[in-house]
């Protein structure tokens, strides 16, 4: 199967609509007036720039408290470790598993995957760009899903403020945690996919065996 | 519909490319099935997704969300019982006792996921689609279908619905919790957010634009 990709012959796909066009001849879409670009204009740099952010977030998010409860029993603060364990102990062992997957796995993993991506398009890596597509995709999908514990901390705020029986604020955790979120979808947003095949396509060995 | 890799030098309009790996694909000659999907034959990546009468029905859907989502904003999500005293939380309140606690960032976060970001999806969904329906192209389509492609990742109801659900076991030996209609807003919402998202095909709606009057 020869294949070729729309950028060898100074195509792109318009982000916005999809039409084929020549940036080097019409930098704008002439469907829809969107700039293109044959790929995303600095992929590398903005995500790995996002990435390490991340990663140093990272720490704080899962060290410091992201709640504080005062109760009839004293002080208590909770880290994103904490929480499982609490669901874990308290009987609600398949919560603290998503719990667990979502807060703790997720992140760490999506940090670790998008940081071997990025390796991997840097140094041109030309094996298994199929398998590396697909984690790409996979990354895109479940990093939302971090934010739980943030909504999680949000609820209990809100609803547990009788001064009587127990109060809960939010810890600083909590802000980092987001953080981590935020600036790794941002990462993974920022990355190029077709970097992936750039590197097999434009390698001496043309024919791709599906 | 199938989709092949194109040769080299083709200058065919019906060409496109793989969102992901950049792939030059033309349709197949022998595929004429317009109620299939096609997915890149390089890397498995959605290249069309095909749906019967996708204008009407994402409009119809769209109207369904924008009502699931005023219900969900309006009711409280849970509902907290100590001793006859009784403590709601809607959506504005969460995000109001978080900036009140000295968190405005992870507040304006919270509203934005679960409330602004929604209303803003679902309201370009119903900009694009009516006048589309009417064959009227709408004002600014390309500046709208940009903010919806823009806010699609950060609308986040279904993680909130999971984030309610750990709260209720996690309150549940303090006080007696009930859940409140916007949980039920919220759950149905999660749903038809995900239908629309799943028949919406922005190659379709652009060649809807084309053929509409200006």
């Amino acid at each position: 199967m020869t294949t070729v990709q729309a950028a060898a012959l100074g195509k792109a796909e318009c982000p916005t609509c999809g039409q084929l066009g020549s940036p080097a001849e019409h930098p704008a879409c002439r469907r829809c007036g969107t700039l293109l670009h044959l790929r995303k204009p600095n992929s590398l740099q903005r995500s790995w720039a996002l990435l390490i952010a991340a990663f140093v977030l990272y720490l704080p998010a899962n060290l410091l408290p992201i709640m504080e409860t005062h109760s009839l029993f004293g002080p208590q603060k909770d880290t994103i470790m904490s929480g499982v364990v609490y669901l874990w102990s308290s009987g609600s062992w398949i919560l603290a598993l998503v719990v667990f997957v979502a807060s703790v796995a997720v992140p760490l993993l999506k940090l670790v995957s998008l940081t071997l991506l990025l390796i991997s398009v840097q140094r041109r890596w030309q094996h298994q760009p199929l398998q590396r597509a697909k984690l790409y995709r996979f990354l895109e999908l479940i990093g939302r899903w971090s934010m739980l514990d943030v909504f999680v901390v949000t609820i209990l705020v809100t609803l547990v403020q009788v001064q009587t029986l127990a109060t809960i604020h939010p810890g600083p955790g909590v802000l980092a945690f987001a953080a981590v979120v935020i600036l790794s979808m941002l990462a993974t947003m920022a990355f190029e996919p077709r970097l992936i095949w750039d590197a097999v396509d434009n390698s001496p060995r043309k024919e791709i065996n599906p | 519909m199938l989709y092949e890799p194109a040769p080299m030098m083709a200058d065919d309009p019906a060409l496109i490319a793989c969102r992901e790996c950049d792939l030059l694909v033309r349709p197949a000659a022998a595929s004429a099935s317009p109620q299939a999907s096609a997915l890149c034959p390089r890397c498995g990546a959605l290249l069309y997704r095909c749906s019967g009468n996708s204008l009407e029905n994402t409009l119809a859907l769209a109207c369904a969300a924008l009502v699931l989502l005023i219900i969900a904003n309006a009711f409280p999500v849970v509902s907290l019982d100590i001793q006859g005293q009784r403590l709601d939380a809607t959506v504005f309140g969460a995000a109001l006792q978080l900036w009140r606690e000295d968190m405005p960032a992870v507040a304006l976060l919270v509203l934005a996921t679960t409330s602004l970001i929604p209303f803003l999806e679902i309201g370009s969904v119903i900009w694009l689609t009516l006048p589309l329906l009417y064959g009227r192209r709408p004002a600014g389509f390309a500046r709208v279908f940009r903010a919806l492609q823009g806010a699609h990742p950060w609308a986040m109801v279904e993680v909130f619905i999971l984030g309610i659900l750990v709260s209720l076991v996690k309150l549940a030996h303090l006080a007696d919790v009930l859940p409140g209609p916007a949980m039920l807003g919220f759950a149905l919402l999660m749903l038809v957010l995900a239908a629309i998202s799943s028949i919406i095909e922005p190659r379709a709606l652009w060649q809807a634009w084309e053929e509409a009057r200006e």
